[in-house]
């Protein structure tokens, strides 16, 4: 295993090198994705990884055990990140979510037998979905650019902060020995893997472009998990909407796409004084 | 005769009931329960005989659907450049694309159920959005499929489905513009009918 690695790394720094070269052709020219060139690269950089290694061994692991066996470790790292959700809950100012998800941890660490099954959905405590990238958003800090990242895959400029920050804090890379850390970080990984083998066929069915609607569904998907599934629909620049001079067409920005992607703090502000309201 | 008059009169009133009596929400619930019910029923679709698949959403999702209103969300600005002919063909093939998708994902269904969220239509109201969640029997988390509807002398139809936050119809938006940007509505329609082409040749090697 050893000897191999040298090879790899070099390998890994070709891609990167070559990453490099074509950063140079961006293409399609989306207000969102200024360094298009280089996370084309990097995307097929990963899709290669993917099929060689990962998606073969998501697919044997799946093969080999049970579904309620991986659906035992599924909820085992599940309730592990249940910690840093309800952190980052609290960091957002929603003390009820954050107890909750403490609540959680409590109750499947303890009857949920060291976290294997979830009992606290069951009984009511629904699961979240929060990180530190989600908190920068909801504390008003703007997305910035795509991009994509070697191994991990999509992120923004923020989400990529924040994944630095989720790395650091994840309890899992603070395991002793090194070899059990290893373990349960390849563990968790494939096991993340082969939970989206079914969406997998169902990209392919549906993409143009891969990388564009990989990339536009991140984006989507980062923008409703911020909101907490309460996202209010994109502006519709369609043609029943706004009849809008021919000339503005040829503009640069579309206005009507500004509003949310390039002032991304306004309708942080308007979620909060929803959630104000609401109270 | 008189028997079918009762009959034809029986008729004409259970439709215009259907037209304009069925809420969004038990739209949904109804029409997901009823192609659920099959799926769990059929081998053929559960191994991923697609054809089947599809045949089964054009008959009974689609007629349920806007795709026209589906086809202008997605083309955004650059609906207005194409002519109605294009419209049309657009419209066409971006339907066949979604009813493939949509075909897709009900091969891989594995036992999920659906759970319906509290929905209260409001006086007036015609543009609502009706949340289900998809529970899975196993291994991974719940997905949040919403829906989108519009109220037309027709009923309720759907003009747009959120997974997990992700429109299926605007998610495209970048990709059309991109492509009519480079290469025009015509470049963007060939698009589709290659890809179209591409997935029904995939299908029947299945």
């Amino acid at each position: 295993m050893k000897t191999m690695l040298p090879a790899r790394i070099k390998s890994l720094a070709l891609a990167f090198a070559a990453a490099g070269l074509l950063a140079g052709c961006a293409t399609s020219g989306s207000p969102k994705d200024p360094i298009e060139g280089f996370n084309r690269a990097m995307f097929a950089f990963n899709e290669g990884l993917d099929s060689a290694i990962i998606k073969p061994v998501a697919t044997g692991y799946e093969a080999a055990l049970p579904s309620p066996v991986r659906t035992g470790v599924t909820n085992f790292f599940g309730n592990i990140a249940d910690l840093l959700i309800g952190v980052n809950n609290l960091l957002q100012g929603k003390a009820p979510e954050a107890f909750s998800d403490l609540g959680r941890v409590v109750i499947n660490s303890t009857i949920g037998l060291l976290g294997t099954f979830d009992i606290a959905s069951d009984v009511g405590l629904e699961k979240h979905n929060e990180d530190f990238g989600q908190t920068f958003g909801r504390w008003g800090v703007g997305s910035g650019a795509y991009v994509v990242i070697p191994v991990f895959g999509p992120r923004t400029a923020r989400d990529t902060v924040g994944l630095i920050l989720d790395v650091a804090a994840d309890p899992v890379t603070h395991v002793h020995p090194n070899a059990a850390r290893n373990v349960s970080l390849v563990l968790r990984a494939v096991n993340d893997r082969a939970n989206l083998l079914p969406a997998d066929k169902v990209v392919e069915e549906a993409a143009l472009d891969k990388y564009s609607y990989i990339r536009d569904a991140y984006l989507q998907r980062r923008r409703n998990l911020i909101y907490d599934g309460n996202a209010p629909r994109e502006p519709e620049a369609d043609a029943e909407q706004v009849e809008r001079p021919a000339r503005a067409e040829a503009g640069t920005v579309e206005p009507q796409a500004s509003a949310d992607s390039v002032v991304p703090v306004s309708p942080v502000l308007v979620a909060r004084t929803e959630t104000a309201e609401a109270k | 005769m008189k028997f079918l008059f009762a009959f034809f009169s029986g008729l004409l009133i259970s439709t215009t009931v259907l037209a304009q009596e069925v809420a969004p929400d038990v739209l949904v619930k109804t029409v997901t329960e009823e192609v659920l019910d099959i799926v769990r029923k059929d081998r053929d679709i559960q191994s991923g005989n697609t054809k089947k698949a599809i045949d089964l959403v054009e008959t009974k999702v689609l007629p349920n659907f806007n795709f026209t209103r589906m086809t202008q969300l997605a083309m955004a600005r650059d609906w207005r450049q194409a002519s109605p002919a294009q419209q049309k063909t657009l419209t066409d093939e971006f339907h066949a694309l979604l009813v493939r998708t949509y075909a897709k994902a009900l091969t891989e269904y594995k036992n999920q159920t659906v759970h319906y969220k509290p929905f209260a239509l409001k006086a007036g109201e015609t543009d609502v959005r009706v949340r289900t969640e998809i529970k899975q029997a196993g291994a991974g988390k719940n997905i949040e499929l919403d829906y989108w509807l519009e109220k037309s002398p027709a009923g309720w139809k759907v003009y747009d489905i959120e997974v997990g936050g992700i429109s299926i119809v605007t998610n495209y938006r970048e990709s059309f513009a991109a492509e009519v940007r480079n290469s025009g509505i015509d470049g963007l329609i060939k698009l589709l009918q290659t890809k179209n082409k591409s997935g029904d040749a995939a299908s029947v090697k299945k």
